[in-house]
């Protein structure tokens, strides 16, 4: 089993950081556990915490009152939850729940965030290493929008 | 080495005319989509190699390409899987047993399970996509010692459109990796939310020892080359099976041409290094 620091360097999002900052994300860090359904955080919620996944897996969903709640995308070991702490407004923009038992490590964003503000250079590598995992959600969303399965059109 | 498409044709008539096939039993797969079972009618089983098609037709409804989804050391049943999205194929699915259909094939190119001997071979199958590659899973599968690790990636765009759900779980049982995601889903799905290629990140491939095989919609397609190029896959390790609307089947109409290539005849198989070129083309 890792500890908390050495599953926070092996994180792809955290990996090649400097190890000062390294240290520092780990002191920002605790472990925590959860059952499987449990809903970590809720649309428009501050985003002041979030998440590396160790062990099980958390969906994001979109709810909409009356119906039951959209699953959009899971994210699972060694993936980060969440990068609104990073952006204003900092808010969560979807509601996260875990799917099965899990065990997080919960990171305080907005001790990070004034850590990023007291260090630039701390605060551009965060920003370019989450800035890279909100390109790949807008992808990822892209692909998903041209319903590429269902829309035959598009497979000829 | 893999015959020509005049060679394999079914009868020997010629490869322009169709065989009749009886329809012995059809399976739901999904709302949209079935599996029927044929045999022929007159003559010899109709012997094929995973990743080929035939040219199928129900009474004057058209006749449409679909992928061979039967094992191949079963070739005494023809088995196909099909999508209703048109005329011809929704009039396929409302074929009943019994019903005689007129079949040609089969055609085409085949997935290159020798070549993957040894390999980790890596199946990134979208939607109606994994039909073409079941038999090559079957084929591999029986023959699983040949073989590095079998890792199947399948995307689907809900829970209730994924196909062959039972028979995927006795492939794992059988040696095969699968990761399954949809790109939504309620909360009953426990499984990946997403779109297929992060399936690609969680496979924990070593690049240089895989071999790549992907069917689905061509921008999918495009996606998972460009992913797995990203992990380190050459290009001349993918191999893709493309779709063209077709008529002939056999490399005379023309209609299937991409670039310089006939998709019926040179295809629908190909190395991505091949076409890649051409598949990057918008107006083809
Ligand atoms: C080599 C090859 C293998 C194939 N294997 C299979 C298979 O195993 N199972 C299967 O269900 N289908 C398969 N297809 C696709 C199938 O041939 C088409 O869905 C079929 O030709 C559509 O004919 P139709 O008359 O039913 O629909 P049409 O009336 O021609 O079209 C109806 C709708 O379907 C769309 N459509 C047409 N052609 C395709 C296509 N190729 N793919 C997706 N949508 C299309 C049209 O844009 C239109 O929106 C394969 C195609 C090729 C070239
Ligand atoms: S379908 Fe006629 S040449 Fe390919």
């Amino acid at each position: 089993m890792l500890t908390l620091a050495q599953e926070i360097a092996a994180a792809e999002v955290f990996a090649g950081l400097a190890p000062e900052y390294l240290d520092l994300i780990t002191g920002c860090g605790q472990n925590v556990h959860f059952d499987a359904g449990v809903i970590l955080q809720r649309e428009g919620d501050p985003a002041d915490v979030f998440y590396l996944i160790r062990r099980g897996s958390v969906a994001l969903e979109v709810h909409h009152p009356g119906a039951e709640p959209i699953r959009i995308l899971t994210e699972g070991p060694g993936e980060p939850v969440g990068w609104s702490w990073l952006f204003e407004p900092y808010r969560w923009h979807l509601d996260a729940r875990t799917i099965q038992p899990c065990s997080l490590i919960a990171l305080d964003g907005a001790c990070l965030r004034g850590k990023c503000e007291q260090d630039p250079a701390l605060g551009y590598e965060l920003m370019r290493r989450f800035a890279r995992c909100l390109v790949e959600r807008l992808e990822a969303t892209q692909f998903q929008l041209l319903d590429v399965y269902g829309n035959a059109r598009v497979g000829v | 080495m893999l015959a020509s498409a005049s060679d394999t044709a079914t009868a020997s008539a010629g490869p322009l005319v169709p065989a009749p096939f009886r329809l012995l039993a059809k399976r739901r797969e999904t709302a949209d989509t079935w599996t029927l079972e044929l045999e022929p009618r007159h003559g010899t089983p109709l012997e094929f190699a995973p990743g080929q098609f035939t040219m199928i037709s129900r009474g004057g409804c058209g006749e449409v390409p679909i992928s061979i989804s039967g094992d191949p050391d079963e070739p005494e049943r023809l088995v196909q899987t099909v999508r209703a999205v048109g005329l011809a194929t929704s009039a396929l699915c409302e074929a009943e047993p019994g019903e005689v259909l007129s079949v040609r094939g089969p055609f085409g190119t085949a997935w290159p399970l020798e070549e993957a001997e040894g390999a980790d071979v890596v199946i990134v199958a979208g939607g109606i996509g994994l039909p073409p590659l079941r038999g090559a899973v079957l084929r591999m599968l029986a023959q699983r010692e040949r073989y590095g690790r079998l890792v199947l990636l399948y995307g689907g765009r809900a829970p209730d459109q994924l196909l062959f759900g039972e028979q995927i779980q006795q492939w794992r049982e059988q040696g095969l990796e699968v990761l399954i995601t949809v790109d939504s889903a309620g909360p009953e799905w426990i499984g990946h939310v997403g779109v297929v290629t992060r399936l690609i990140g969680r496979a924990g491939l070593d690049a240089s020892r895989v071999l790549a095989m992907t069917c689905g919609p061509e921008v999918m397609m495009r996606f998972v080359v460009a992913t797995l190029a990203d992990t380190g896959v050459q290009s001349d390790r993918i191999h893709v099976s493309i779709e063209r609307n077709m008529q002939c089947g056999i490399g005379v109409c023309g209609h299937c041409q991409l670039g310089p290539v006939l998709v019926c005849r040179d295809g629908p198989v190909f190395r991505y290094s091949e076409v890649e070129r051409w598949m990057r083309v918008r107006e083809l």
